[in-house]
């Protein structure tokens, strides 16, 4: 399996993350370094394995179904780069 | 003054009860050997108000007889942990400007027992890292130096600030996290221990998420005995976080008789690597005799799916992360790119996160991102889940066979020179060859330092327990200290 720029600019894409163009084959040959080291793994047979879903067996907790918390608008946009009348502010989104 | 700040965690809360020494003396103590400290790059966020606040209140409840071991101990947070109205970035610059409003169960926990938080310290971006080079405040340096040399070395990472501060008696003990050895590998690069719990032990909630069915927050301290301390004060169920276990924490401290006679110790064969340096292979014979010489029974074991942790490990966590950082959008919290005319939603995400994250975080992002994709996720993700399950078999096995605890070194060299590894991703993964396994499989993991090389650098050590059985695994590690003998320090050249 090795990633060529366009899988490379594919995933950088899925990840919301911009790469400049020149930058791909450098990204793609990194990938293909640390897929090559995972490859190991297909060397084992898992057909009869089950997959981890949790490390330590254990029954998640459940709670009542309840309003625990709220009315924090203030402290919940604090951090906001740009809020603007109680809410969170982005580009525009819809033509 | 400085010699209050070379106090271990039993010695200064003893100090503390008897009336030899306050808080605020302990405090200022580090506080001055902390603004002393800067060319090591250990604490990335002073808060000596803060410091000195709790200090005082913490004198007043040790004068009222009201006061748990913990209280008024000065102590350094790592940048991973939420604290409330201070800078918590997780070496980010993605987070730059974030003052939570909250405060992470841990150190709250730490802040009610009355511990003293001196500041925060500096880390791996997002905990991503095992040198400590990823952190957008610079390097963190290790305050040991090879003999004859001025080199600057790694203090390892990602806790490599606390382990850096702890070594450097910049505080008394340090919390550190740890998802593929954060924890373990600094401690044993700088002399100092640390603890890594069984998974579900402490609380991950307010703690800035990396892999979260790995990460663990535990104690970075001087001795065996101060795990213990402040490692009950981290831990305990949470309702906060749905993976905290309902259990009883013990008293581990109490736990610490030193008498492992009868105690079945595994040696795990596949753990000597082909081209691990002799040194190493011969501390963790000495090692081996010296749980033999405490009455301990020694047993070769074999952990046969060992050689398959890491590349598992990098499937799992970079998955776990690119889930995990999806928050980061610029939209709630943290630093927005400045955009351009006509840019959208979009172009927003993109070029935040490109400017925001550093490139090993991009990597690791983005390789999560890949083996998660449609077309992949069989092949990938659900293979080193498949793989994790036989991980954690092979342990299960081991200890239903009796086994107590597990030795084996903790890391394969000592601390090596900043800047020497970093641009082989896959050669700095090998730095997490012995640590990665006991995260996969959930176990409780501890390093000791247990001697020094050639160049006097310290090495350490690893004990791994059963689950839960925190105290057993400290009452070994403070045996194999004790025969140890382990009291080098760094000189001092900062």
């Amino acid at each position: 399996m090795s990633i060529d720029s366009a899988t490379a600019a594919k995933v950088a894409k899925l990840a919301r993350i911009r790469v400049e163009d020149a930058e791909l084959p450098a990204l793609a040959a990194e990938f293909n370094a640390i897929l090559g080291f995972i490859e190991q793994l297909q060397e084992l047979d898992v057909d009869d394995v089950e997959p981890m879903v949790s490390v330590e067996p254990m029954r998640l907790k459940r709670r009542d179904d309840v309003v625990t918390d709220g009315d924090r608008q203030a402290q919940v946009l604090s951090n906001a780069p740009d809020a603007r009348e109680g809410f969170f502010a982005v580009p525009k989104v819809v033509e | 003054m400085s010699e209050l700040t070379k106090l271990t965690i039993a010695e200064a809360r003893d100090a503390l009860r008897r009336g030899d020494v306050t808080s605020v003396e302990l405090t200022e103590a580090c506080l001055s050997a902390i603004d002393g400290a800067d060319p090591l790059g250990a604490f990335v966020h002073k808060t000596p108000e803060i410091a000195l606040e709790r200090a005082r209140a913490a004198d007043a409840r040790i004068k009222a007889g009201d006061a748990p071991g913990m209280c008024g101990i000065p102590v350094g947070i790592k940048d991973l942990f939420c604290t409330e109205g201070v800078p918590s970035q997780a070496a980010s610059k993605i987070l730059e400007g974030f003052r939570p409003e909250y405060e992470s169960t841990v150190s709250g926990q730490l802040r009610d027992a009355g511990a003293v938080m001196l500041g925060k310290l500096n880390m791996d971006e997002f905990a991503m890292g095992s040198s400590n080079e990823t952190s957008v405040y610079g390097n963190a340096v290790n305050p040991w130096r090879a003999e004859g040399s001025n080199a600057a070395l790694t203090p390892g990472g990602s806790s490599g600030g606390s382990a850096a501060a702890v070594a450097a008696d910049l505080c008394l003990a340090a919390t550190g996290t740890d998802t593929g050895g954060s924890i373990r590998q600094p401690a044993a690069f700088t002399g100092t221990v640390g603890l890594k719990p069984t998974y579900g032990r402490a609380s991950r909630w307010g703690i800035v998420a990396f892999a979260s069915s790995l990460d663990q927050a535990g104690p970075m301290t001087k001795t065996v005995r101060d795990a213990a301390i402040m490692g009950a004060a981290m831990m305990g169920h949470d309702p906060k976080d749905s993976t905290s276990a309902d259990l009883p924490v013990p008293d581990f401290e109490a736990m610490l008789t030193g008498d492992i006679r009868g105690r079945v110790i595994g040696i795990p064969r596949e753990y000597r690597m082909e081209g691990m340096p002799a040194e190493i292979e011969a501390l963790w014979t000495r090692g081996r005799e010296m749980l033999a010489d405490a009455g301990a029974e020694i047993r070769d074991i074999s952990l046969p799916h060992t050689k398959y942790a890491l590349p598992t490990y990098y499937v799992i966590a970079p998955a776990e992360a690119s889930s995990n950082l999806a928050r980061y959008d610029g939209v709630r919290y943290g630093y927005r790119a400045k955009l351009a005319q006509g840019d959208g939603i979009t172009e927003m995400y993109e070029k935040t996160r490109a400017e925001g994250f550093g490139a090993e975080v991009r990597r690791r992002v983005m390789v999560g991102t890949y083996v998660l994709s449609a077309g992949y996720y069989d092949a990938y993700y659900n293979r080193a889940r498949k793989v994790r399950t036989l991980i954690k078999r092979d342990f299960e096995e081991v200890f239903a066979a009796g086994v107590d605890a597990i030795l084996t070194p903790a890391t394969p060299s000592a601390a090596f020179e900043l800047g020497k590894e970093f641009d082989d991703p896959v050669q700095m993964y090998l730095n997490d060859v012995f640590t990665v396994t006991v995260n996969l499989a959930g176990l409780p993991g501890l390093a000791v330092p247990a001697g020094l090389d050639a160049q006097g650098l310290p090495l350490g050590l690893q004990l791994i327990g059963r689950p839960w059985e925190e105290g057993d695994l400290l009452n070994i590690g403070h045996a194999l200290e004790r025969a140890a003998g382990f009291v080098a320090k760094p000189g001092k050249w900062w």
